[in-house]
């Protein structure tokens, strides 16, 4: 528990929270290392925990039936992945394959609702970090949907 | 009105800027789907032009016109005069329509260059996108030829699909160094492609450099350079060390038509490469 405590501390996810908090969290989470090409979690399968990828990428995949696996995006080292446990059906919306060997902490989604439940802070200060993951995932899909190094069309005018 | 200053020695002195030189192509190579580059030399046999990373020439064809393009060579190599042209008009699908032998008009070379000099002690940080890694390659060749001067080095490089990745094989020569951080994105791609997936402005989180001790170097589509100033701020990387490299539309090159006025500034003669705090309350309006 001390060596996991330590890791959580040290990871970008925790920065400033309290440590209280993080003690909880860890009473939820384990490690678990993934080899290049299996998959973290299936589309449609139970969203019942997430990640903190330690070392190592995640490859988020859609499959495109007649084109196959699209990677939608790539998730880093030190990033979280996946947040369908947070909110009902609780179902993964993509694939996730490693690229790498792929090593992480895993939190035990169904244990971590419980604990908001019981202390709402605790709740409220994930909820916040997982907001600004789901902001800047946002931001930077819109980028991608916007094909701005295409090459430019004139501006019409109206 | 210069927007910063450099200790690098000054590009040769023009006598008439509105003069073209003529250059002949040597060497024309076509890097990605409408984007060639072309290796130049003076036809007088004259001296060859020296220029600072980050600065640019207008190129003539004759009978057609004249584009502003930002110079992508060596600089400690300015015996070969090196141009990366993306056709996106009249005058750039003309140019990469010329064949080696023939003939062009260059003036130059115009505007501000990159902050090496400044940059000296710091950690480096390039940003890049699309065809934006061009006008970065000479601050990289700089760089890397100088490489003491600086702390770590990461270079940040985002393009559409791994089709469009510009300057492959030098990608994958500096990704085999040990004194750069290469690091590629790309925004879409098949199964077939082992990289990153994502818009070259995930990589900044993950990047290995000290915010505080940083200089970045950004080059790309205009929204790719506001995404990316943000997420350099929210690094902690100061606005006064955040380069960008501002694209209008050049005409004269020495700040008298005034086509590319972006508010109290000419771009060809104040820019291309402006600090980020001197234009940050332009940069983010929408009708300048």
């Amino acid at each position: 528990m001390t060596a996991l405590l330590e890791i959580l501390k040290k990871h970008p996810f925790f920065e400033e929270l309290d440590p209280n908090i993080i003690e909880m969290m860890a009473n939820c989470a384990t490690e678990a290392t993934f080899q290049p090409g299996t998959f973290l979690f299936h589309e449609g399968e139970e969203a019942d925990r997430f990640f903190l990828i330690r070392r190592g990428r995640v490859a988020l995949e859609l499959n495109v039936p007649g084109m196959g696996p699209r990677t939608i995006q790539t998730i880093h080292e030190g990033d979280v992945l996946g947040w369908s446990w947070l909110f009902p059906p609780y179902r993964w919306h993509f694939d996730a394959r490693a690229l790498d060997v792929v090593r992480t902490v895993v939190f035990n989604g169904k244990c971590l609702r419980g604990k908001f439940e019981e202390h709402p802070r605790l709740g409220y200060e994930i909820m916040k970090r997982f907001a600004q993951i789901i902001v800047r995932r946002l931001q930077a899909t819109r980028m991608q949907l916007l094909d701005i190094y295409g090459t430019p069309k004139p501006v019409q005018k109206r | 009105m210069q927007t910063h200053t450099s200790t690098a020695p000054a590009p040769q002195a023009l006598t008439d800027p509105m003069l073209p030189r003529l250059y002949r192509i040597r060497r024309r190579r076509r890097d990605i789907p409408q984007v060639f580059t072309f290796e130049m030399e003076p036809v007088d046999g004259g001296p060859a032009m020296t220029f600072q990373p980050g600065q640019f020439n207008m190129l003539y064809v004759f009978g057609v016109g004249e584009v502003p393009i930002s110079i992508s060579g060596d600089p400690d190599r300015p015996q070969v005069l090196v141009h990366t042209i993306r056709e996106v008009g009249t005058v750039t699908r003309a140019l990469c329509a010329l064949k080696r032998g023939d003939v062009l008009g260059v003036r130059g070379p115009f505007g501000t260059g990159w902050p090496l000099d400044e940059a000296h002690g710091y950690d480096v940080v390039i940003v890049a996108g699309g065809i934006g890694l061009a006008p970065l390659r000479p601050a990289i060749y700089r760089l890397l030829a100088r490489r003491e001067h600086y702390g770590r080095v990461s270079l940040l490089y985002g393009a559409r699909t791994p089709r469009d990745l510009l300057y492959m094989r030098e990608l994958q020569e500096w990704r085999g160094r040990f004194d750069i951080e290469v690091e590629v994105t790309v925004d879409h791609a098949d199964e077939h492609w082992r990289g990153n997936v994502g818009v070259v402005t995930t990589l900044i989180p993950w990047a290995q450099f000290d915010p505080r001790e940083t200089i970045a170097l950004v080059c790309g589509p205009e929204i790719m350079m506001r995404f990316t100033v943000r997420e350099l701020m929210r690094r902690g990387v100061p606005e006064d060390r955040i380069y960008l490299s501002m694209e209008r539309n050049m005409k004269c090159g020495i700040g008298l038509c005034g086509h590319c006025q972006f508010g109290p500034f000419f771009v060809c003669q104040d820019g291309p490469v402006f600090r980020y705090d001197q234009i940050a309350h332009l940069f983010w309006k929408r009708e300048i």
